[in-house]
């Protein structure tokens, strides 16, 4: 942690801290321990009086069937969209391996969704598959599907996800790639010369080898899905037909700033923290082991 | 290459060019649209073909108010959002100097105090913190301006950790010298510290620039006022307005241009992006 030759006490490492334990009081501990003492309160559709309900915001959140089901539907989307986009990475990134001319030409036209926001990918999917005008809309129509996402909850799942997916496999591809390409030769050739083939020696040797990557990849896309999605259904579906999209922070905002319910808005938030501080326990922990070759 | 599979080496090929294709699709579709005018893009199938178009709809975007009277020009907007997004991106970077050069090089008590309360900001992405932070900005005032759209952004552990695993490896030599030499610690830290990092803080700078151009639920819930909207922000406003008489030909335009920044940057500085990529956020 310490250098071995470092500065003794002064002044002046505090005066360095400071922005950014200021910043982080003000902004980060202090609204979090707000989050969690308006988790315990009750207050009435006015802001008039507020009344400390214990556990009783907490209760409700665990005996509504609504939450469970957003919780579910949070699952489903985060585990489709982590698995879409890790495995069509990870297929891209081990083809990439396999070649020797074009990688950057293939790299470069592949990283750019990375810089796309979440709003801006949503905009462009709800256009491709828009019911009277979208392209896609348009070809699945020709064939006989009546694509409506507006009204079609299942539809509008797929929709949110694909467009979710579609930002995500540039991270996930440079991940696989610089994973893949940091396992020593030697091993794949040795491999290779005891007569295991291309597929053979993905599944036994490379895969295997890859896996604190694809650990980790698996908690950032979780956490992707879980937060940073906001913006692509916001712009493709608000939360709906009828709900269908409503995911757990997509609820947080909607309960807190158009329902203005802000004691289950607060705990809904602890709970959505406390998943958060698993997720980053977990990742860290995993990081530390790392596989040595 | 181990073997020589002719085969196999089309097939990967094969396979990249269409995911080259799924990936591009929809970036082509949107300039494609944008190259079109307002009639055009009323009649199904939609063109897959670019258009003539293009610069008179760059214009109208770029100087004219869209979707909603007095809505800010896309020009105006993404004037805001390249304020923000260089503001978390300089900001971050430079508290986080300057905090991990503290941690890192000198003894004071509360240290390691200081060290976890910057840890636990990883784990607390702004979603799950919405209402009470801007409650804070609220009776801070900052609502509408600039502060109020970057500051609250600006403390994250992820570069205050990045730049200490840095720091870490700096040889104690560099110290040693810099010492014999009489170089007090800032002196240090400007001649030597800095220059040692610039890699580091150059692919800092990709990642952070796109991550504040493309803000979305702050600006959102911080700013009512017009002219403080940020491009990503009009995009959805565009949407909404969009539900009865969509302007495609205009909105995708607008995307298009929101995307040119962030893309840019990646593109521009991508070996350095992808080296900070790969080997910080682990």
């Amino acid at each position: 942690m310490l250098k071995r030759v470092h500065f003794g006490p002064s002044v002046l490492p505090f005066l360095l801290v400071a922005p950014q334990i200021a910043v982080t009081l003000v902004f980060f501990i202090w609204p979090a321990s707000q989050a969690l003492y308006q988790s315990f309160l009750l207050e009435d559709a006015f802001g008039l009086s507020t009344e400390f309900v214990w556990f009783d915001n907490f209760a409700d959140l665990i005996n509504d069937g609504i939450y469970l089901d957003t919780f579910k539907r949070t699952a489903f989307f985060s585990f489709s969209v982590a698995f879409l986009a890790m495995s069509i990475a990870l297929i891209l990134a081990a083809m990439v391996d396999r070649i020797i001319k074009g990688v950057y030409v293939y790299r470069t036209l592949l990283i750019w969704p990375y810089a796309v926001a979440p709003v801006v990918a949503g905009a462009l999917w709800v256009f491709m598959f828009d019911p009277t005008l979208g392209i896609f809309a348009y070809a699945l129509n020709t064939i006989g599907y009546d694509w409506n996402h507006k009204l079609n909850g299942g539809e509008a799942m797929t929709l949110v996800i694909l467009a979710s997916t579609w930002k995500q496999i540039a991270y996930n591809f440079l991940f696989f790639v610089a994973a893949i390409q940091s396992i020593p030769k030697s091993l794949i050739e040795a491999a290779a010369i005891d007569g295991a083939g291309p597929l053979k020696r993905f599944w036994t040797i490379i895969f295997p080898l890859i896996t604190p990557t694809t650990f980790f990849l698996l908690v950032v896309n979780i956490v992707y899905a879980f937060f940073e999605t906001f913006g692509v259904i916001h712009a493709i579906t608000q939360g709906g037909p009828a709900k269908a999209t409503e995911i757990l922070v997509y609820k947080v905002f909607y309960d807190g700033f158009v329902g203005l319910d802000l004691g289950g808005s607060a705990a809904q938030s602890v709970i959505l923290m406390a998943i958060v501080i698993v997720m980053t326990v977990i990742q860290f922990r995993y990081i530390e082991r790392k596989v040595e070759y | 290459m181990i073997e020589n599979r002719p085969f196999i080496t089309f097939l990967a090929h094969l396979t990249l060019v269409l995911g080259v294709l799924l990936v591009a699709f929809p970036i082509w579709i949107t300039f494609v649209a944008s190259t079109h005018d307002a009639v055009r893009m009323t009649h199904v199938p939609l063109p897959l073909l670019p258009g003539d178009q293009f610069f008179v709809n760059l214009k109208t975007a770029l100087t004219e108010s869209i979707g909603g009277a007095g809505s800010l020009p896309v020009g105006l907007m993404m004037l805001n959002s390249l304020i923000m997004a260089m503001m978390i991106a300089v900001g971050k970077i430079s508290i986080s100097l300057l905090s991990a050069y503290a941690i890192v090089y000198f003894r004071f008590p509360f240290r390691m105090g200081f060290f976890w309360m910057i840890f636990v900001t990883l784990m607390l992405p702004v979603e799950v913190r919405i209402l009470p932070t801007f409650e804070v900005v609220a009776n801070l005032s900052m609502l509408n301006s600039y502060w109020g759209l970057t500051i609250p952004l600006i403390a994250s552990a992820t570069a205050t950790f990045m730049f200490r695993q840095v720091f870490l490896t700096i040889p104690d030599e560099m110290l040693e010298a810099a010492r014999v030499d009489g170089a007090g610690p800032m002196r240090f830290f400007w001649d030597i510290l800095i220059p040692l990092s610039r890699t580091n803080i150059a692919a800092l700078f990709v990642i952070l620039f796109i991550y504040g151009w493309n803000q979305y639920l702050w600006p959102l819930l911080i700013t009512t006022d017009k002219e403080m909207f940020t491009v990503v922000m009009g995009i959805k406003q565009m949407l909404e307005t969009a539900e009865q008489a969509p302007d495609w030909h205009l909105i995708m335009m607008t995307a298009l241009l929101a995307m040119i920044p962030p893309i840019f940057v990646v593109l521009s500085m991508q070996k350095m992006f992808v080296q900070g990529l790969t080997e910080t956020d682990k």
